[in-house]
């Protein structure tokens, strides 16, 4: 018994390897079937930053047409624009803006942006610190300062906590902090989800990270930047400069089921939505 | 009828010994197929960066196309070797204690609780490695030390490979026959001497397996990892004068590399990611190939004896 079990295993393994390489036309078609009335499925792959959010918009939607499941998985942005351009989901989920690497690889994607979204700057709550400038949040994450008395806090060493390179939130912030010229610290503890980034932001003396609005809690201590708290209001009257939109992507104008949920994530009772969980409506 | 009952008795024998050379050339297929896939995916990083390049260079910034995993051989090499140096003396103890030592009703608790380590899924340890382990190991008090690191991963790591270094070096020591022990007792060597000096050197083949399967899992591990090591790219150093605080440095590893970045990757980048997992592929290759040299050559040494 044990051996049959163990042989079907290493078969399906063997077999899972040599498939796994082709695009998978057969999803494409199911895809397209199950868009036709408002029933079925759709499938959401991409951005964790958008992926708590797409849950929520999806459950009220699902509450409104029983008959039709919304599926939302993670994996990153980048990993969101494939699978909506190759045809392995329905939609896709980016955290950023749409590179143009990308359009040349999928030519036939459209954007939707359903929600802004803000970064904060989050340190341990033992840390002192409440207001810096842009440039100090840039001298800070690239390294080039590495103690928090060198911008008016204690004499205590500054532990940069970060995503890891690819993420959206990452390459967000990096754009809008970092700039051209800048690198985010070698040193920098770097973990895979936003979750383990907060849980290593609150719980390691001197940390500091950067947060999508979403995963704010009172866990971690927010900075304001150059005198501007990581608010909505001051990301919605351009105060607070570190912000970002998110994006659903789709192949070709959407259809169906997909076209009647993107349009009511972006009708007033989806941003109602969007507001209440803490990002910034589209308007 | 004897001979109808023999044809029958025939064929169950040819269908079992088909579907057992099956199952076994099942598994050669697979390492083959994934060897040949890894390899295959690899070649545009290998083509474009440069194999030496690569395994030399210590910068690794897929966004400026730096692809350097030199830093991540040196972070997988120190927190294996962290973690034999800690678990071995320790899954070595066990395994002694479990086979000569304690009595039987004990074993038969301890057994059990030791087997049950293997069962736990690596998840969890990285979770208990993350909120307990962390914040103990920052209490070392050393600049730059947060508690995510060499350290914190190498203890992890020690109680993964535990169960596997004991259960096989338990069953070494097992296969030892008795005569050694009583002829060892009678010649008036103590229990002690007995098991250093007889047991233990006349088991050796089998410990040195156990150690090198150990080696094994903790080159391959990776989830756990991830989550107590840090995974900053840099070049393990010693924070401090003392070379041991080595151990408190962030580090990443080949396997996690792979993990944190996958998801991410496209282009060179991910055949560079393909390309660490072909170093990891050569890496246990070269773990076990010594292995097997080092058993045979410690049987060999056995039999001149």
């Amino acid at each position: 018994m044990k051996t049959a079990a163990a042989i079907l295993s290493t078969l399906l393994l063997a077999l899972a390897a040599a498939c796994g390489e082709q695009p998978e036309p057969a999803a494409e078609e199911a895809g397209a079937d199950s868009t036709v009335a408002l029933s079925g499925e759709i499938s959401v792959v991409g951005s964790t930053t958008v992926q708590p959010l797409a849950e929520v918009l999806g459950e009220a939607f699902e509450a409104l047409n029983p008959d039709l499941t919304i599926i939302v998985s993670g994996g990153g942005s980048s990993v969101g624009v494939k699978s909506a351009g190759d045809g392995s989901a329905q939609i896709g989920m980016a955290s950023r803006h749409i590179k143009s690497s990308e359009y040349d690889e999928f030519p036939g994607i459209v954007v939707h942006t359903i929600a802004n979204d803000g970064i904060a700057i989050v340190v341990e709550p033992g840390v002192t610190v409440d207001v810096l400038t842009m440039d100090q949040c840039r001298d800070i994450f690239s390294g080039a300062v590495t103690n928090w008395n060198q911008v008016g806090g204690p004499d205590m060493p500054i532990i940069v906590v970060s995503r890891e390179e690819g993420s959206g939130t990452r390459g967000a912030f990096e754009e809008l902090v970092l700039g051209e010229e800048a690198l985010m610290a070698e040193s920098a503890i770097l973990q895979p989800s936003n979750g383990a980034v907060r849980t290593t932001c609150s719980t390691t003396p001197g940390a500091v990270a950067y947060l999508s609005f979403g995963y704010l809690d009172p866990s971690v201590k927010t900075i304001a930047i150059d005198g501007a708290d990581p608010t909505p209001e001051n990301v919605a009257n351009g105060s607070y400069p570190v912000s970002r939109p998110l994006n659903m992507i789709t192949s070709g104008e959407p259809q169906g089921a997909v076209a009647a949920w993107l349009s009511f994530i972006t009708s007033e009772d989806g941003q109602a939505i969007v507001v209440a969980e803490g990002y910034l409506p589209i308007n | 009828m004897p001979h109808g009952r023999s044809t029958v008795k025939n064929r169950v024998e040819n269908t079992m010994k088909t579907v057992l050379m099956i199952s076994a050339l099942s598994s050669v297929a697979i390492v083959f197929l994934i060897g040949f896939f890894t390899l295959k995916e690899s070649i545009p990083a290998f083509r474009g960066i440069g194999p030496l390049n690569m395994l030399t260079e210590k910068v690794w910034r897929p966004g400026q196309d730096s692809y350097g995993i030199l830093a991540m051989i040196a972070g997988s090499g120190l927190v294996t070797l962290g973690s034999v140096l800690i678990g071995v003396p320790l899954a070595l103890g066990c395994a002694v204690f479990l086979a000569e030592v304690a009595p039987k009703w004990m074993a038969e608790i301890v057994r059990p609780s030791v087997e049950l380590l293997a069962g736990i899924p690596s998840v969890v340890y990285g979770l208990f490695g993350m909120v307990v382990l962390v914040p103990l190991v920052r209490g070392i008090e050393v600049p730059g030390n947060t508690g995510f690191g060499l350290l914190s991963a190498s203890v992890v790591l020690a109680v993964m490979i535990l169960p596997t270094i004991a259960s096989v070096a338990e069953s070494a020591l097992r296969s030892v026959p008795r005569s050694y022990y009583n002829g060892s007792l009678a010649l008036g060597a103590t229990r002690w001497e007995t098991i250093w000096r007889v047991n233990i050197p006349a088991a050796r083949s089998g410990i040195l397996s156990a150690v090198v399967l150990g080696l094994g899992r903790a080159l391959g591990e990776t989830i756990a990892m991830i989550m107590v090591i840090g995974n900053s790219v840099i070049m393990p150093k010693a924070l401090t004068g003392n070379p041991l605080s080595i151990f408190l440095s962030r580090a990443r590893t080949l396997t996690g590399n792979i993990a944190v970045e996958i998801s991410y990757a496209t282009g060179v980048h991910e055949s560079a990611l393909f390309a660490t997992g072909v170093v990891l592929f050569l890496l246990i290759m070269i773990v076990n190939t010594s292995a097997r040299g080092l058993l045979k050559a410690s049987i060999e040494g056995g039999r001149r004896k």
